[in-house]
């Protein structure tokens, strides 16, 4: 008797009472089901619900290891005794610090999942796979676990359930999920203390009289908003060793997951491409404003706003937003010109927020959030024009 | 004999759930948004409303037969706006600060849509009596709604209950906030309220299916 079987025969026994999905999904999650339909025409491919999401998840898998280096790694050269960015000193730093993010955001949601999946009786959907891993990528290091575990519950009741599970939500449930940390705990969520892993409990321990220096790291973006000057090269901000949440800090890591996603056919390219296209040419505004001299350098925009156009794809959280959020299927626009509007917007509008209002030093959370509403709107607008077009076409033809 | 015959009950507890004006119809949602972070607020604003809606469909309601039904709504108007300047003088009289919290929506509900609708679908055809049970029945139930709303919001954003550390102290960190707990902040949102509100509409639904609209 294997697991197979064991699991199966479980499936067996509930079947009918309201325990029956949650079994279902355990069964077929793990192995493929026993059985087949038996008639009608059925499309066999590979490419379901669960294959799309393990894919995402394959392509943000180097972003959560390096995210785990790169803990340790920020977290020594903080405390002033650097060591090397591969080795085991820095990963077990990472590792003891994230896997506890990743098994909370899974076991919460999951969680989640499965009781609705009971009480509402339908299987249980995958849509949380993918969540589950972006949650912990996108979070600073030190952030409480109950914080990350009530966020979870929000955002996926909130977020998702309400409007009737997977694939009808309106928002992207990772991003709701940052977004309630960061408007419930903004002390937890920016500022120069929590992007380094114990930079928190070092303030604490100073606090109660120990004698010890504070490690704080900002950054760049938060840095930038305050008028500082950054020092980090143009390669560190590329390849990823710069502060930051767990996972985005790494563009150049970003960029081969989103080739793997458009490789695979997942990611969309179009939403991709002018979200880049949208940030440039927002952030060659800004360069115009700030070398025009429109603005003096006294103004507290001045150091974003002069920020040269291309950096900003490099610093914050715009790739990983653009690459993994802003391509999700269903929050995303449908039409393919839709999808350029929609992506433009979001590169458009990340840029302008992250100038015009450094209390939001990441604008590339609140412009998807944004544009996800507006998605629907697009398509709308898109669909209603296209068939204005054609009713012309008929007209011509009758008349 | 009881106090009230059942039809006169039903005026009162109607409103509470199965009909609500926040829940239900929908009106007030404005004020139940902008006030509710604190419990002692949303008490005050409850009360406020009660006091207006109750005397306001008595008056409707004895003038309802000498009213021209083509100016109806100014002479609402004029009854609505007159009660709610003496109440806000009353809150500014006795609770000052109070009413610097509530600021500008002590005034605003002289365009609460509730008022202006249980005038125009309750006091302008019933006695005054009667009128005046539907105005208790719904600012109660509008009351209600606050006070949940409030409650959640205050306890959750701020650790407090009309003022009381009712968690501990988030500064001394006594409480619950010895142990990593914190408040919050968004909670304290205009936003959140919203969703507060939302909940209670998803709850009240999902236990009485009857209350659920077709579309």
């Amino acid at each position: 008797m294997g697991l197979k079987s064991n699991l199966h025969n479980l499936k067996e026994k509930y079947k009918g009472t309201k325990m029956a999905p949650a079994f279902n999904a355990l069964h077929t999650f793990l192995y493929l089901p026993n059985d087949t339909t038996h008639n009608g025409t059925h499309i066999k491919a590979a490419d379901d619900l669960k294959r799309t999401m393990n894919t995402v998840i394959m392509a943000l898998i180097p972003c959560l290891i390096f995210g785990m280096f790169n803990a340790g790694y920020q977290h020594f050269s903080a405390l002033g005794t650097p060591v090397d960015f591969l080795s085991w000193d820095a990963f077990y730093i990472g590792l003891i610090k994230i896997l506890p993010l990743v098994v909370v955001s899974y076991g919460v949601g999951l969680g989640i999942e499965f009781i609705f999946a009971t009480i509402k009786n339908h299987e249980v959907e995958e849509g949380y796979l993918v969540t589950g891993m972006l949650v912990p990528l996108i979070v600073p290091i030190d952030i409480p676990l109950w914080m990350l575990a009530v966020a979870v519950t929000f955002g996926v009741v909130i977020g998702k359930e309400v409007f009737g599970g997977t694939g009808m939500n309106i928002l992207n449930p990772a991003l709701t999920i940052r977004a309630f940390l960061f408007f419930a705990y903004p002390t937890w969520m920016s500022g120069d203390k929590v992007w380094i892993q114990g930079a928190v409990e070092r303030t604490k321990e100073i606090a109660a009289g120990a004698n010890i220096d504070a490690i704080s790291g900002e950054t760049i973006l938060g840095s930038l908003a305050q008028g500082h000057h950054i020092n980090y090269s143009v390669s560190d901000m590329f390849f990823g060793f710069i502060p930051g949440s767990v996972g985005e800090t790494s563009t150049f890591l970003i960029l081969l997951g989103a080739l793997f996603l458009i490789f695979t056919k997942i990611g969309s390219w179009r939403i991709m491409l002018s979200a880049v296209v949208g940030a440039l040419t927002m952030g060659l505004i800004f360069n115009g404003v700030a070398s025009s001299g429109l603005i003096t350098e006294t103004s507290k925009f001045y150091t974003l706003m002069s920020t040269e156009f291309w950096h900003h794809l490099i610093i914050g959280g715009f790739a990983f937003g653009v690459v993994f959020m802003a391509t999700d299927p269903v929050t995303a626009s449908q039409t393919n010109k839709g999808k350029w509007i929609y992506g433009f917007l979001i590169g458009f509008l990340s840029i302008m927020i992250r100038v015009f209002n450094p209390a939001y030093p990441e604008g590339v959370m609140l412009a998807i959030l944004l544009m996800n509403v507006f998605a629907p709107t697009i398509d709308h607008y898109i669909i209603q024009g296209n068939v204005k077009k054609r009713m012309k076409r008929l007209k011509v033809k009758t008349a | 004999m009881a106090l009230l015959s059942k039809k006169d009950t039903k005026l009162i507890t109607d409103p509470l759930l199965d009909n609500n004006p926040i829940t239900i119809q929908v009106l007030g949602i404005c004020s139940a948004l902008a006030i509710t972070a604190q419990l002692k607020a949303s008490i005050v604003m409850a009360l406020s409303v009660m006091a207006v809606l109750a005397i306001g469909n008595v008056v409707i309601s004895l003038m309802r037969n000498i009213i021209p039904s083509k100016i109806r709504i100014i002479v609402q108007l004029v009854v609505v706006a007159a009660l709610v300047i003496i109440v806000d003088q009353v809150l500014k009289a006795f609770s000052y600060e109070l009413s610097k919290t509530l600021s500008v929506f002590v005034g605003l509900i002289i365009t609460n849509c509730i008022i202006m609708g249980r005038f125009e679908a309750f006091a302008l055809a019933n006695g005054p009596w009667k009128s005046f049970l539907d105005g208790i029945g719904n600012a109660a139930g509008y009351g209600l709604i606050l006070v949940i709303v409030g409650f959640f919001r205050e306890l959750l954003g701020s650790g407090t209950l009309l003022g009381f550390k009712v968690l501990g102290d988030p500064i001394e960190k006594t409480g619950l906030y010895a142990l990593g707990y914190e408040n919050n902040g968004f909670m304290l949102l205009s936003p959140m309220a919203l969703i507060v509100v939302g909940i209670i509409i998803w709850v009240q639904r999902s236990r009485n299916e009857a209350l659920v609209e077709d579309n």
